[in-house]
């Protein structure tokens, strides 16, 4: 009998749910049946409904500077009204010419406490985690290691202990921004590229979810959008970029962008910043004395998973 | 033209006409249907996240089984190798057969596809001018390339052989035999593709091995003939069509030889893997022997190798042939499920178990996606019903032109 409640209860929409269970399933019927009618192509759902130019908008790259800016004013007043405020932005500043961005972690320094995940999670806009699933999305993975292996295998990704424990070193792990991405080579409709810049970044509004990026990327950096992302009112970053951290939909792929909408401005990203150790550094490649730089010509670093060949723009090193 | 529109009208009467049991069949298919219709309608407003998938395990029942389905389209090639090229008159009736089967699997490929995409309703970027087709870069991009071109080459040359044989005429060689050539070619493409799908991600080393095609193609003869036979069996149970035995002692033989290469190349897979004990080792032990107490897949696996040993004994030992028609197809379905297991928790689930990151997330479908899945089967297999159904009229002579 339980188990059969439990059944029936796993077949309810979730989030509204606790309605009287027969009414549930026959006002969805009903649903269902003027979806089919009308003929809609996109569900509408809750919080998004369907709109016609959303549906429309074209590839970034197909986009004209006139289009761009008005899909980018329609998208600040949606965001605003989901959001109920009136301070949204959202940009496409480009690259800069002659930059090309790397990360170098320091190892040695790292203490394992995390605070680049929060940090990161508040900066993006990610998904809070829904009602129904322990989900929220994270971009920087802080893996436990055992001193003297380099093998995630044995790494422990759930310690809750206090940090650093006796024995093990820690070690972050966000996207790598690969040069030769497999995550770029996968997609089948280009909606992830790898900016001028270096920078891998996603299209919310092209990429049609199949998850074949997430597959193919060796550093588990790609996070999908399982339910509608939830991000509370009064947490929302307003400041965002076309292909950053402008709060995304259900049903596509996102990751880390080193902060597009900070970097570009010539700021570090914000992982960087709320370092305490000073474990982190960023800079621009190209610069030969800039601190990357001077760390990568300088230290002992080395690429993670290097055999893989990926070519990524991220470097650990220990002191 | 007017010809060609009573061809179509009768023949779409016979395909949903016919005695208790077959009505009865479409009824039961059609509530599958209805049940995985609305499974995804919770899908698409609630998000991928009703399934039991999630970061760690992104791919799931659904992938697995386009996987699986693949296979089965593709052994549809068997048939039309010996049929059209030796023309071997009695194969040459299973042919037609085995291509509207490979339609109906093809059909299925497709939608779990987009059963499984988050964004449906972007399909229309794959669409080249009016999207950005990745191509030829993304294997992806490749196999909705080749498996919608290969529904195209299915549905031409039954679709012409048909129309002529109600009109009673000598089909035009020219005007299938070329086609038929290439979709034999296409065929072992459409499979060769979608394991490339896997093998070619050097971030997964579980898929990253050269020995997956290979143990894809054998697995899928072994699978996919099985499944065809099936089908005939039925076919010559229940009407008139006329079919000999040899064409399904001959797919009896095929089945056999793909089956013992696959159960083969699985020992040198397993060998290779343990043997050495390699860093590609953590997947293959997670679904064999469970790692660090998780092991889901552990009952699964070796069930699916016990059936496939027992099934290919009975088929060595010939000593159910010529019993009744349930028990000599006992093995033929034991393949088929221990082939789909193999496929699924066997192929792709271990592929992200553990994750680039080392860590161990197990996953098991939940009761949507179950719902959605046989849904999927619902729509595949009735379109089989009154695809094999029309050509079983038109073979019998009970769609005809009507008489001048
Ligand atoms: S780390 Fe993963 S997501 Fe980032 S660029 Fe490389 S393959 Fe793509
Ligand atoms: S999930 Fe999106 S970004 Fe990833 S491969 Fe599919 S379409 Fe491209």
């Amino acid at each position: 009998m339980n188990k059969k409640m439990n059944f029936v209860q796993d077949l309810l929409p979730k989030p509204k749910a606790r309605v009287k269970e027969g009414e549930v399933g026959r006002r969805s019927f009903i649903k269902l049946l003027t979806a089919l009618t009308a003929g809609a192509i996109a569900m509408p759902e809750k919080s998004e409904a369907f709109s016609l130019d959303e549906f429309l908008q074209k590839h970034f790259h197909q986009m004209s500077d006139e289009e761009k800016q008005k899909t980018m004013a329609r998208l600040e007043g949606e965001y605003n009204e989901k959001y109920s405020r009136e301070d949204f932005s959202v940009d496409d500043t480009g690259p800069q010419a002659g930059v090309k961005y790397g990360y170098a972690l320091n190892l040695s320094k790292c203490i394992g406490c995390r605070k680049c995940t929060h940090a990161c999670v508040d900066e993006n806009n990610q998904h809070r985690g829904s009602e129904e699933r322990e989900d929220q999305v994270e971009y920087i993975r802080v893996l436990e290691m055992e001193k003297g292996s380099l093998d995630v295998e044995k790494s422990v990704h759930d310690y809750t202990h206090e940090v650093p424990a006796a024995g093990k070193y820690y070690m972050p792990v966000q996207c790598h921004h690969c040069n030769d991405a497999p995550c770029v080579k996968a997609c089948p409709v280009e909606a992830t590229w790898q900016e001028p810049d270096g920078i891998v970044v996603v299209d919310y509004n092209w990429c049609i979810g199949c998850r074949y990026c997430a597959a193919a990327c060796p550093y588990w950096a790609r996070k999908f959008n399982w339910t509608a992302p939830r991000i509370p009112d009064e947490e929302v970053n307003p400041d965002t970029h076309y292909l950053g951290n402008r709060p995304r939909y259900k049903g596509v792929m996102e990751k880390c962008t080193f902060c597009i909408n900070r970097v570009r401005k010539g700021l570090n990203p914000a992982c960087h910043d709320i370092c305490p150790t000073g474990s982190r550094k960023f800079g621009n490649l190209l610069d030969k004395e800039s601190v990357v730089r001077r760390i990568i010509d300088q230290k002992r670093i080395f690429i993670l998973k290097e055999e893989v060949g990926t070519d990524p723009s991220f470097y650990y090193f220990f002191d | 033209m007017v010809d060609y529109l009573t061809f179509v009208f009768k023949s779409v009467r016979g395909m949903f006409s016919g005695g208790v049991r077959y009505r009865g069949w479409l009824a039961f298919l059609m509530a599958l249907m209805a049940m995985g219709g609305f499974a995804y309608y919770r899908q698409a407003v609630h998000g991928l996240g009703v399934s039991g998938m999630g970061d760690q395990v992104s791919w799931g029942l659904y992938i697995a089984n386009f996987t699986f389905l693949v296979g089965v389209a593709a052994a549809a090639v068997m048939m039309v190798i010996p049929g059209y090229l030796y023309h071997n008159k009695e194969v040459k009736g299973g042919v037609l057969l085995g291509e509207m089967v490979a339609i109906g699997a093809i059909v299925m490929c497709l939608l779990f596809v987009v059963a499984d995409l988050g964004r449906p309703d972007r399909m229309w970027h794959m669409i080249p001018p009016f999207g950005k087709f990745n191509f030829p870069v993304s294997m992806l991009a490749w196999d909705v390339l080749v498996l919608n071109g290969y529904l195209l080459l299915n549905l031409h040359v039954p679709g012409y052989l048909l129309y002529k044989k109600y009109k009673g005429e000598e089909p035009a060689k020219w005007l299938y035999l070329p086609f038929v050539y290439i979709s034999i070619v296409w065929a072992i493409s459409i499979h060769t593709v979608t394991a490339f799908l896997y093998t070619g991600l050097a971030g997964r080393p579980y898929w990253n091995a050269a020995i997956l095609a290979p143990r894809f193609i054998a697995s899928a003869f072994c699978a996919g003939p099985a499944f065809i036979i099936l089908v005939l069996e039925i076919i010559k149970g229940w009407t008139r069509f006329p079919m000999g035995e040899r064409i399904i002692g001959f797919l009896r033989g095929v089945v056999l030889i793909a089956g013992l290469i696959n159960i083969f190349l699985l020992i040198s897979e397993i060998f290779t893997e343990f043997y050495a004990d390699s860093a590609h080792v953590a997947s293959a032990r997670y679904l064999f022997f469970g790692l660090h107490g998780h092991n889901a897949l552990v009952p699964w696996i070796w069930t699916s190798i016990s059936m496939n040993v027992l099934a290919l004994l009975a088929l060595i030992s010939r000593k159910f042939e010529s019993r009744g028609v349930i028990v000599r197809n006992i093995p033929l379905l034991m393949l088929i499920v221990a082939i789909w297991i193999e496929k699924g928790m066997g192929l792709i689930f271990p592929g992200f178990i553990p994750t680039p990151l080392g860590e161990i997330v197990e996953y098991m479908p939940s009761a949507n996606e179950w719902m959605v899945s046989l849904g999927i089967w619902g729509v595949g297999l009735f379109i089989m019903s009154i695809l094999l159904k029309h050509a079983v009229d038109i073979e019998t002579g009970e769609v005809k032109p009507s008489a001048k």
